[in-house]
């Protein structure tokens, strides 16, 4: 099944729209997250918006999609010239042989929200609520599948917090039995309140930006991004840049709705058959782009998980502290994110956490570090105790 | 049409939970035209298997999904706890996305306060979530969504599957109504969870051999009305007319709903 080549992605969030204004965010050490207060007043957070949203509007055509998801979708997919490399990827394969893989968790729900503020006499919501291409959970694939003119398989993979890392074994799989030739996949996610308000309620939403693997760490930020790549077989053609996406693993947790094994076990599980699947072993891995949420449990569990079986000097860091938790588009985010590191040499910073735990024993870089990065491993786990592993590397030297 | 590759797949066994049609035997026997269907909702049983606290928060679909998947493993003597998963549902929990909402627009912001189990059962692999604690299953698992082409999404992701090295997956499809006001925009009529033993090889015991495909001929509908009319109601019962060959054990072709210019087409044989 493995590699594919990845041979075009993009990302806009907080840090900016398109791959320039992040590798530019990275290199600076900048974080996106900003101030914000939860509607109700009563509590304060930080949350890594896309401010650019708030004053877009869908073109003509795409009228009925309008809802701040789609909004990000559509931004994300015209940055880094993505959607003519994917419409140039289905003229070449035909529009029936390119798939359409997306993670999200709440796509156009932050709309459905505010229509529950305007039900009228009878309860009814507004006449102009469309919940085919706003609500529903399969919107932003749908989208993007018709703007971008593709004819062929389709699906939203919604797992929490792990949704965008799987689209990429799922789309691995379609390509290996011969169902697709090509793939967009990624995900998608904004900010609303069903997530703030119910991250509060679980007491893990921080009122500082989040610290991911710090002894004061108090809990996640949130934030809204949308990364895309396209995948296709690996010919071996590719330049000095290519970035391989070279194994993937999954597994379930099968211990508790919304807190992790306390050993990291479902999180070891989906790395040992992530490396399993690439052929490769733990000292083969030079950077870890982890979960890395800033709960107290989560980092706790991944730190088992990674020093249990990487040991304790392979670099590790969350870009968490830069992006927020992106949720559903976390696993893609990340991806993006390390593939930049192997392309610019620099592994990114966990650039808010000042004081690692000493509980905590991997190699955590608090600042962009410059160095050859030839393998990356990239962890995605979320609610439900599901969990995926990406590994994805430079060419063979 | 654009050819998905042509190796089989084999339905090992299957289950039924819903307030419409429940259990294999009793779906089977409907579908052969051997009993009516029912009239009137049957209350959906809880799931047995779930440790009691997690038997609290669980939701009417989480026991649709356990239900029929429970089902279609014993029928295929098959151990769940190393079975990978594929779930699919086009609207999950409707009920408890209703009161998210609600909550979050009253005006008094001190409602705002979601509970953290109905945050957790909002993601929309809850059931797969309760599905791995209740049976143990560390193995894969994934929820798909591709809204009335969810049935056919988490077959296609299924051939996938066993195409590339997995022997048996279980295919769990669920939806459920949601309440007021979200009714009337997304109009979902009843309960239904249908679940697929598939196998990767042939062997004994296997129900049919299915040879999936796109095309893009219209999906085929079920010649009576009341199954028709199911059929339309639930995404989850998109895959009737499959099951309907399967129970009257005949071959040849079959279309199912899938997207709006794609369909699946399956080339059934019995075995």
């Amino acid at each position: 099944m493995y590699p594919l080549t990845l041979s075009r992605f993009t990302l806009t969030s907080c840090l900016g729209s398109g791959l320039q204004a992040t590798r530019q965010a990275l290199l600076d050490g900048r974080s996106g997250l900003t101030h914000a207060r939860l509607d109700d007043a009563t509590s304060e957070t930080f949350v890594g918006r896309v401010s650019a949203l708030s004053d877009m509007r869908l073109p003509q055509p795409w009228a009925d999609w309008e809802c701040r998801n789609n909004r990000l979708a559509y931004l994300a997919l015209h940055q880094d010239d993505f959607a003519h490399h994917a419409r140039r990827a289905a003229a070449r394969y035909g529009p029936g042989r390119v798939g359409v893989l997306i993670g999200t968790t709440t796509s156009g729900i932050r709309e459905t929200e505010q229509a529950f503020t305007q039900r009228d006499a009878d309860g009814a919501l507004p006449a102009t609520f469309r919940y085919r291409q706003v609500h529903a959970g399969f919107a932003v694939a749908d989208f993007v599948r018709t703007v971008l003119g593709l004819q062929g398989p389709a699906t939203v993979i919604s797992t929490a917090c792990s949704s965008s890392a799987k689209v990429f074994p799922a789309a691995a799989r379609m390509i290996a039995s011969g169902m697709i030739d090509a793939a967009i996949v990624g995900g998608v996610d904004t900010l609303c309140n069903t997530t703030l308000f119910g991250f509060r309620s679980l007491e893990l939403l921080s009122t500082t930006p989040c610290q991911p693997f710090d002894a004061d760490r108090a809990g996640l930020s949130l934030g809204e991004a949308g990364a895309f790549a396209l995948v296709e077989r690996a010919t071996g053609a590719g330049d000095a840049n290519e970035v391989l996406l070279l194994g993937a693993g999954e597994s379930s947790d099968a211990y508790h709705m919304s807190a992790p094994h306390p050993e990291g076990l479902g999180a070891r599980l989906a790395i040992e058959s992530a490396l399993a699947s690439a052929g490769l072993s733990a000292q083969d891995i030079d950077y870890v782009n982890l979960h890395g949420t800033g709960t107290r449990t989560n980092d706790a569990a991944e730190d088992k998980a990674i020093t249990g079986l990487l040991g304790t000097r392979v670099a590790c860091s969350s870009t968490k502290g830069a992006t927020g938790h992106t949720l559903g588009a976390a696993g893609a985010v990340e991806l993006v994110l390390s593939a930049l590191a192997i392309q610019t040499r620099t592994l990114p910073g966990g650039i808010t956490t000042k004081r690692q735990d000493p509980v905590l024993r991997c190699n955590f870089l608090t600042h962009p570090q410059s160095g050859r990065v030839r393998r990356v491993l990239s962890n995605s786990f979320g609610f439900g105790g599901s969990n995926c592993a990406l590994l994805i590397g430079a060419q063979a030297p | 049409m654009n050819g998905l590759g042509g190796s089989s797949i084999w339905v090992r066994a299957i289950g039924v939970c819903g307030s419409d049609l429940n259990t294999w035997p009793g779906t089977r026997a409907v579908l052969r035209g051997e009993s009516a269907l029912p009239t009137g909702a049957t209350p959906i049983p809880l799931c047995s298997k779930l440790p009691a606290a997690e038997r609290r928060r669980a939701s009417k679909i989480v026991n649709l999904a356990m239900g029929a998947g429970s089902e279609a493993v014993a029928s295929a003597g098959l151990d769940a706890a190393t079975l990978p998963s594929i779930f699919a549902t086009s609207s999950g929990d409707g009920e408890n996305c209703h009161a998210i909402c609600s909550a979050l627009a009253s005006p008094d912001s001190s409602d705002h306060q979601i509970s953290p189990t109905r945050f957790h059962n909002s993601v929309h692999n809850a059931a797969a979530g309760y599905w791995a604690i209740a049976t143990g299953a560390m193995a894969p698992s994934t929820t798909l969504n591709a809204y009335d082409g969810s049935f056919s999404a988490a077959l296609i992701e299924a051939k996938a599957a066993l195409s590339t090295g997995i022997e048996d997956v279980l295919v769990t499809v669920f939806d459920a109504p949601y309440p007021e006001p979200l009714h009337s925009k997304r109009p979902i009529a009843s309960s239904l969870g249908v679940a697929l033993a598939l196998s990767a090889t042939a062997g004994p015991g296997r129900l049919a051999r299915l040879r999936i495909d796109l095309t893009d001929h219209a999906p085929d509908r079920m010649a009576l009305g009341s199954l028709e009319a199911l059929r339309c109601s639930c995404p989850s019962a998109r895959g009737l007319p499959l099951l309907e060959r399967i129970a009257r054990g005949t071959h040849g072709l079959v279309r199912l709903d899938y997207l709006e210019d794609v369909r699946l087409e399956i080339d059934i044989d019995p075995v």
